[in-house]
Formats: structure tokens, sequence, C-alpha cells
């Protein structure tokens, strides 16, 4: 059956989520725009003034409103998405505690883009790796289609497990960008997701109850411990969910990352975003070459699927972690600190350095994939490097 | 009473018994409590209307409403229902508070 329920359109990133978002056609979605995701809350909008949704849109004046007004609507058991990128993401940030901590299963739509100062509107990693201990799941897409898909998903592992998702596409190089996205049917989304079930509803009089109350000292620590339970949980429930997605649809996502020309591998680079398209042209060249290097594209950032790297990595010398923000700790980028801290119960541990590379949107050629391909066979051949490199940057 | 663990909490930490501010009994914060006369008070309900805790009781008697009393379950002596009482009545003062 799966075969005939696929149409191939050529959408761009934005368009891809926006389309996942008729077809989710959630109870509320409250937004406001900012490049590169503005296209998302305009397209959406234009769908809810055709009536092509049920939504109802809540333009608001910022992005903190937006996210309060997401909470707000959740906790009356409604379906919830919104989107937005950099600042607006940022600009969320204290309220995106509130939503993960009251269990609310909130589907954030995210554009990566670089965050102020200098103004920057291109794609770095900077906004939701500032987002990444606010108890979100996060979901980095390669490409368009994978953002679709995975906007489809976290509504289903969001509802499964009460916690609030964003899904990440790279600003510009795939929110405007074009390709062809294979989509579902409408129907086909709308009865694979079916209705809400919310955990409570604040806006049943018949039974009341009190939404973030005051915890203190006697009670939040117990709270937040059942926060990070669920976040445990969460892997079960986003293996589960897109196995099952998977099957059902004739699809082959991976789960957490992705393993490209792994089997052999003596190094190996972790990338994450539409970066790993590149890298995995550089693999094949230097495969060619009789390299055995292979490359791990890292999907699912929270919760942080330690296990699967260390299965991944046991076997290979040296490793190179691609970081697209840094978190200016003079320690390299986020991605890098988690991995090496992951890998660090090894037997055998590998050698492994950091490459922070393409800021603000400076462009990542393959030549610049090749260098960080070379870097790391010189790392597995015993050179010493600094543990970590700007790739990219003018001296 | 024995707090409760992790495990045994509601998700999202929602309350589901409400209203809850009801069972907090927050009287044992008072040091002064106010005694009030019923002989002297007429009815005048000064105080009613500025308690801040809502802690003047009123009864209805023979159709008309009257103070009956002071709940100290939520009074926290602060002082004002005596301050506001008009002083030739005064029939609220306040005493040294002993639990
Ligand atoms: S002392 Fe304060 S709290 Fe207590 S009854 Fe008087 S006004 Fe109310
Ligand atoms: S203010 Fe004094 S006189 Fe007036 S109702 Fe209260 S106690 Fe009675």
């Amino acid at each position: 059956m799966s075969e005939t329920l696929k149409v191939k359109q050529a959408l761009t990133g934005n368009e891809a989520f926006a389309f996942a978002m008729k077809q989710i056609n959630p109870d509320v979605v409250a937004a406001y725009p900012i490049t590169p995701a503005t296209e998302i809350v305009q397209i959406f909008s234009k769908y809810v003034a055709d009536g092509e949704v049920d939504t109802e849109f809540v333009a608001v004046e910022s992005e903190h409103s937006a996210m309060s007004a997401c909470i707000g609507a959740a906790t009356a058991g409604a379906r919830v998405m919104t989107g937005t990128s950099s600042q607006g993401l940022a600009l969320m940030h204290e309220v995106l505690y509130i939503a993960s901590a009251l269990r609310l299963p909130i589907v954030l739509a995210e554009v990566n883009r670089a965050l102020s100062a200098p103004i920057n509107i291109h794609c770095d990693h900077s906004d939701t790796m500032g987002s990444r201990d606010s108890g979100w799941i996060q979901i980095y897409c390669e490409n368009a289609n994978e953002g679709y898909h995975s906007l489809i998903q976290a509504v289903k592992i969001a509802e499964t497990i009460n916690l609030p998702v964003m899904v990440t596409l790279d600003g510009f190089i795939i929110s405007h960008g074009m390709e062809v996205v294979e989509t579902l049917e409408t129907d086909v989304v709308r009865q694979y997701l079916g209705k809400r079930k919310p955990l409570y509803n604040v806006l049943d009089y018949e039974n009341p109850i009190m939404v973030g109350p005051l915890d203190l000292t006697d009670y939040y620590f117990e709270h937040k411990r059942q926060q990070i339970e669920a976040m445990k949980k969460a892997k079960d429930v986003i293996e589960e969910v897109i196995t099952d997605y998977n099957k059902r649809f004739g699809f082959d996502f991976p789960v957490f990352a992705e393993a490209y020309r792994m089997e052999d591998a003596e190094y190996a680079i972790l990338s994450m975003s539409s970066a790993a398209g590149t890298m995995k042209e550089a693999v094949d060249v230097m495969r060619e070459k009789g390299e055995k290097v292979g490359l791990v594209r890292l999907k699912v950032f929270r919760p942080f699927p330690y296990e699967v790297l260390q299965e991944f990595f046991k076997n290979v010398k040296a490793i190179g972690v691609m970081d697209r923000s840094d978190s200016v700790s003079t320690m390299g980028g986020p991605v890098f600190n988690e991995v090496r801290s992951a890998l660090y119960d090894l037997d055998t541990r590998p050698r492994i350095m950091n490459f922070v590379f393409g800021l603000g949107g400076r462009d990542f050629p393959l030549s610049d994939a090749l260098y960080i391909v070379n870097r790391v066979k010189e790392l597995k051949e015993g050179k010493t490097l600094d543990f970590v490199e700007y790739v990219g940057v003018r001296e | 009473m024995k707090k409760k663990g992790w495990k045994e909490l509601p998700e999202g930490a929602i309350i589901e018994k409400v209203p809850t501010s009801q069972e907090f009994k927050t009287g044992s914060w008072r040091t002064q409590k106010p005694v009030w006369d019923p002989n002297k008070c007429t009815n005048c309900f000064l105080c009613w209307l500025y308690c801040p805790d809502s802690s003047i009781i009123l009864k209805e008697v023979n159709g008309e409403p009257k103070v009956s009393g002071i709940n100290y379950d939520y009074c926290k002596g602060c002082g004002i229902c005596a301050e506001v009482c008009p002083p030739k009545i005064k029939a609220i003062h306040m005493e040294k508070e002993e639990f």
C-alpha cells in the first residue's frame, strides 16, 4: 500500500515544514515570523485564511508570546505547533523550560541560524544549541525531505512521551533550497496521528486542576528527576515511532544517527544536518583512494544517544567531530564535548578532535570537507594536533 | 507528613485537588493575635473590608450580616483590623500570640 500513498513534490525546506503542518492540522499555531523561518508562518497563515486547516492561528507580537500562547493552548489539551529561528528561539528561551516541565507535547519547526551580534541571518547551530538544556527533544535533519517526515513523527513522539520536540533544518541551505520531497497523503497523515490524548486539560471545569504551582526546595528536585526519566524513556519512544513509521510507509529514515560507510572504517567523522551531505562526498572521494573512512550523521541530539555512538565508534582509531557552533568555552563546540564524553568509557578510546566550521553561514566546500578527513587521518596515524580547529576562518 | 518521591508525583507537577490554598493553614505565621469583642462591635465591617487574609468571619443573623469572629487558621496577625476599627469603638485589640 505504501507506494501509492506517496506524492513527489518540489519543495523548499520551509515549504516542506509548512506543508507537513497543513497535513497535521494542529488545533493551535501561535507564531511570529523571523528570517529564515518566516515562510513557515507565512505559508501556514495562508492555509488558515483559505480554510485548508481548522487551526486557530494566533498572530502574536513576539516569540516569547508565541511560546506562551502555545503553552496555554497545550495545557487545555490542544495539539499545538509553532515555528521559529535564531533570536526568536532565544526570545522563547525562558518559556521553553516551562513547556517541557509542564510536559506539554508542543512541536516546533526550527530553522537554524546564527545569533547576534553581529547580526547574521545565515545558518549555524548556535540557536538550538543554546536551548539544548531546556528539556526539549532535538532532531537535526539533513534535508527538506527528512524535515517533512520528522515533523510528522515529532507529533507522535511528543504526544507519546509528553515532551516538546524541536525539529531543525539548516537556514537558507535547506530552508530556501528546493528539492524533491516525498510526501504522504493528507488523510494518511491525519489517520496516523489521530487525536491528541492530553495528560490534563486546564479548561475542564468538572475536574479543576492547578498548573504550574510553586515547588521550592521540597518538590522541585523530584519533578526535575521525573522529567529526566521521561527524557530517558524518550529514547525508546523515538526508536519505536521512527521504526514503525518506516515500516508503515516504506521509508528508511535513521533513528538516532546514520552510519555512512562505517562497516570497516578505521577513522570517522561525526557531522550533523546538511553538512553531512558534503561530508559523504568527501568520504566517497577518500574511499576511492582506498582510505577506510566513514561518517556518522548524528540526528537526535536530545536525548543524547551516547550508547549508539559508543557502538558506532568502538572500533575506530580516530574521530573528527564537526560543530556548526562554538560554546565559547575554549573547549570546542557542544557536539564535540558530548561525543568525547560519551566515548570516554570505551575499552579502547579513539583519538578525537573538533572542527568548528560554517559559523554565520560560512560556505563549507568539498575542499574543507576533504581537509577535515585528512586531518583525522593524520590524527589516526599518531600525529599530535590541537584538539580544536577552526575550518574556513581567515587567519 | 512523609513527602512523596519522584515516582509518586503527577507528571507535569499538576495539582489535581483544588483549591489547595484552603488546605494550607497559614495562621501559624502569627506573632500577635487580634481579639474581637462582640459587645463593642457596631458591625461597620471596616475590619472585614480591610483584612488582607479574608479572616474576619461574617454570618447572617435574622437576614442581616454580622461579624461573628476571626478565622485564626489564616489570620497572620497584621493588626490592620485593630487599626481600622473606629477609635471610639475599639472592638478589636492585639495580644501576644502563644501557640
Ligand atoms: S490581624 Fe490582619 S489578618 Fe488577622 S484578622 Fe486582623 S486584619 Fe485580618
Ligand atoms: S471594625 Fe470594629 S466595629 Fe467595625 S465591624 Fe470590625 S470589629 Fe466591629
